[in-house]
C-alpha cells in the first residue's frame, strides 16, 4: 500500500520544532532544573538565571530592545492579555478609553471587550478589503482619554502587514501618552522587528510560528511604560508575572529566533511564490485574499479563495489527500460563523466561504507544492463540477 | 478520524453518487444558497404511469456533510414512487450516514427539503394535488421563506426583503426592498421566480423593485 504522503500547510498556526532548539532544550529538563535564582542560592540556581538571562538578552537584541524590556510570558496570548488589560489599567489616570482594530487575535480582542465590560470604553477600526487598517479612522477615533491603541502588526489569516510606524507617529503626534501596542507573535523572526524604529511602547512575540516551543512568548515593555500586574506570586520577571519560569522554553525560544536565517526565510518566500503562481496558472478563478503587494504580505502566507466551493469542503478533500490547511469558512467553525476578519475586509458570506489559508515553512519541499497543487487542481475540478453555481 | 465525520460520510462526500443536472427535468428544486453557505439543487425524471422516480440527480455547494447527505437522499428516492419519497425524512439520511455532528444536521434538512419540493412542483405541474387550494399570499410567503436573502443569509421574509405579496388571476407580484441595479437583484429576482412558477394555477410572476 502506498503511504499517505503528508504535506504540513498549517504553520501559521503552529511549526514543527527545530532539532537544534530541540537539542538546545533537552539539557533544561535533564540537567539543568533547579529553580532560577540570581541571589542567595546554591550554584544551579544561578547557572540557571544566567540562562534566562542571556535568552533575554539574545532576543532583546534582535528586536533592538534592551534586556530589561523583555519579560517572558506562557505565549503570544498571555502577552497580548497582559498588554491590553495590563497596560489599559496602567494609565487608568489618564482616561478609560482602548482602540484596537477589527481583525486582531481573539486573545486581544477578547481582552479588550472584557475591559470594556470593566468600564472602559472601546473602539473598533476597520479596514479595507486588503485587510489594512484603515489610518484616518483610527486617527478619528483618538480621544482625549484614549490610553492604549493596539493594532497587530501581521494578520494571521490573510498576511497583511500594517504600516505600525506610520500609525504610532500619528497616535503619539496626538498624544504621546497613549501607550501603542503591536501584536507582533506571527512576525516573531520572520519580519524585521526593531522597537526603537518602530516607536511602540508594547510589542508581543511568540516562539511556536518559527520553529520554537510553544507555550512561550515574551512582551516588550518600553522602560518607564506602566504595566498593572496580573499573575501574583513573586518577583519573577522584574515584579510583573509571578510563577517558575519555563527555562527549557525560554531557551528554545532564543535559539530559534537566532537561527531562523534570512536565506530561510527567502526559501520559504520562493515556495509561497512558486505555489502561487501555479494556483494561478492552473485553477481557474482564484482570488487572493489580504495584500495583493506581496511585499506587504507576511512571507510564509498564501491566502485564496476558489470561485463556486465551499472551503470546509477544499480542507476536507485535502486532509484525506495527507494535506493539512484552514478555511474562513462558516461550515469549518463550531459556531457556522464565517471568518470574522475577511467579514471585516467586506467580504460576502459567499467569498468568506470560499477562503482557504496556506502556509509554508523551511520543512515543505518544491516536491510538495507540486504534489498539493495538483491535489488542489483536483478538488476544485471535482467540487465545481457538483457546484450549482458553476456554469449557471 | 480527524473530522467529527463517519467512515460512510467520507467516503460518499470523496464519491457522491447522482451527481449532475438532468436535461430537461420533470421537476426541480433548489434550498439553501451560498450566502449561508450551503445549497443543493435536486432534478427528477418521473414515470408519469407508475409516478415513481426513474432517475434523479443533485448539484451541492457547501461543506462534506452537505455533499453527502445530498449523495444519500438521491439513492434512498431512486426508484420510489413519489409518495414513498415523500416519507423520506432528515432522520432516514441521518441515519443512513451514522449520525451527523449536530451543527450539520440542518445539511441533512436541507437535502430532503429539496427533494420533498421538488415532488410538490411534480405535483403542482402535473394535475396531481389532491385538493387544488388556490394560491393565496400565505402560500406565497410560505415558499417564499426558502428563498435566501444573497446579503443577509437568512430568508427574504425575515430580512424584509420582501416588502408586500400580491395574488390576483393567477398573477404573483412579489415587491422587494432593493434597487433594480443592485448587484443581486437579478439573483433575486431568479429565485423568486423559480420558487412561485411551479405552483399549479400561478400563470406569471411579476418581481418588483424599487
Ligand atoms: C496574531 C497572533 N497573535 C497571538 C497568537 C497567540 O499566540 P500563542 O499561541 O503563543 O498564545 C497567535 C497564534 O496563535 C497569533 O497568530
Amino acid at each position: 500500500m502506498n503511504e499517505l504522503k503528508k504535506v504540513y500547510l498549517d504553520n501559521a498556526a503552529s511549526t514543527k520544532v527545530d532539532d537544534r532548539v530541540l537539542e538546545a532544550m533537552i539539557p533544561y529538563f535533564r540537567e539543568f532544573y533547579a529553580v532560577p535564582s540570581s541571589e542567595f542560592s546554591h550554584s544551579p540556581g544561578i547557572q540557571i538565571k544566567e540562562a534566562i538571562e542571556n535568552a533575554r538578552e539574545s532576543i532583546a537584541k534582535k528586536i533592538g530592545a534592551q534586556a530589561e524590556e523583555i519579560i517572558f510570558t506562557s505565549g503570544g496570548t498571555e502577552s497580548n492579555n497582559i498588554a491590553i488589560k495590563g497596560g489599559a489599567y496602567g494609565q487608568i489616570d489618564n482616561g478609560k478609553h482602548i482602540v484596537i482594530s477589527a481583525i486582531e487575535h481573539r486573545s486581544v480582542l477578547e481582552s479588550a471587550k472584557r475591559l470594556a465590560k470593566e468600564g472602559f470604553e472601546l473602539t473598533v477600526v476597520g479596514v479595507d478589503e486588503e485587510g489594512f487598517i484603515k489610518i484616518d479612522e483610527l486617527k478619528k477615533a483618538i480621544r482625549k482619554d484614549t490610553v492604549l491603541v493596539s493594532v497587530q502588526f501581521v494578520n494571521h489569516e490573510v498576511g497583511t502587514i500594517q504600516n505600525i510606524k506610520e500609525m504610532v507617529n500619528m497616535v503619539k503626534s496626538i498624544n504621546p501618552k497613549i501607550i501603542f501596542h503591536t501584536d507582533a507573535a506571527y512576525a516573531t523572526g520572520w519580519i524585521d522587528l526593531n522597537v526603537k524604529d518602530l516607536g511602540v511602547d508594547l510589542l508581543t512575540l511568540t516562539a511556536h510560528k518559527m520553529h520554537g516551543p510553544k507555550g512561550v512568548g515574551a512582551l516588550y515593555i518600553k522602560k518607564g511604560v506602566k504595566i498593572t500586574k496580573f499573575i501574583d506570586g513573586g518577583f519573577s520577571e522584574f515584579n510583573l508575572r509571578g510563577g517558575t519560569p519555563n527555562v527549557p522554553g525560554i531557551v528554545g525560544f532564543a535559539k530559534a529566533f537566532e537561527i531562523l536565517s534570512k536565506d530561510t526565510i527567502e526559501y520559504v518566500k520562493g515556495l509561497r511564490d512558486k505555489f502561487y503562481e501555479k494556483a494561478l496558472n492552473e485553477i481557474e478563478e482564484v482570488r487572493l485574499n489580504g495584500a495583493r503587494d506581496f511585499e506587504k504580505r507576511h512571507p510564509n502566507n498564501l491566502n485564496l479563495s476558489f470561485k463556486y466551493v465551499e472551503g470546509e469542503s477544499v480542507v476536507l478533500y485535502l486532509d484525506m489527500k495527507g494535506i493539512s490547511v484552514i478555511t474562513g469558512s462558516a461550515c469549518f467553525s463550531r459556531t457556522l460563523e464565517p471568518s470574522y476578519i475577511l467579514m471585516a475586509m467586506g467580504y460576502s458570506h459567499e467569498d468568506a466561504h470560499g477562503s482557504v489559508r496556506f502556509t509554508f515553512s523551511k520543512f515543505n519541499t518544491p516536491e510538495e507544492i507540486d504534489y498539493t497543487i495538483n491535489v488542489l487542481k483536483n478538488v476544485i475540478d471535482t467540487l465545481r463540477r457538483l457546484s450549482p453555481l458553476k456554469g449557471e | 478520524m480527524p473530522l467529527p465525520y463517519s467512515k460512510k460520510l467520507i467516503e460518499l462526500f470523496m464519491n457522491p453518487k447522482n451527481v449532475g443536472e438532468i436535461e430537461n427535468p420533470d421537476a426541480k428544486a433548489t434550498e439553501g444558497s451560498p450566502a449561508c453557505g450551503d445549497m443543493v439543487q435536486i432534478f427528477l425524471k418521473v414515470d408519469p404511469e407508475t409516478k415513481r422516480i426513474v432517475d434523479i440527480k443533485f448539484k451541492s455547494y457547501g461543506c462534506a456533510s452537505n455533499i453527502a447527505t445530498a449523495s444519500i437522499v438521491t439513492e434512498l428516492a431512486k426508484g420510489k414512487t413519489l409518495e414513498e419519497a415523500k416519507k423520506i425524512t432528515w432522520k432516514d439520511a441521518d441515519r443512513e450516514l451514522g449520525g451527523l455532528p449536530p451543527v450539520k444536521v440542518h445539511c441533512a434538512v436541507l437535502a430532503v427539503d429539496a427533494l420533498h419540493t421538488a415532488i410538490e412542483n411534480y405535483e403542482h405541474q402535473h394535475g396531481l394535488l389532491k385538493e387544488k387550494k388556490p394560491t393565496d399570499k400565505e402560500k406565497v410567503i410560505k415558499r417564499l421563506k426558502h428563498v435566501i436573502d444573497p446579503r443577509k443569509g437568512l430568508d427574504v421574509i425575515r430580512t424584509k426583503l420582501v416588502k408586500d405579496v400580491e395574488v390576483e388571476n393567477g398573477v404573483v407580484r412579489v415587491y422587494v426592498d432593493m434597487e433594480e441595479d443592485e448587484q443581486y437583484a437579478g439573483n433575486v429576482r431568479e429565485e423568486i421566480i423559480e420558487r412561485l412558477e411551479p405552483l399549479w394555477d400561478v400563470k406569471k410572476v411579476e418581481v418588483i423593485f424599487k
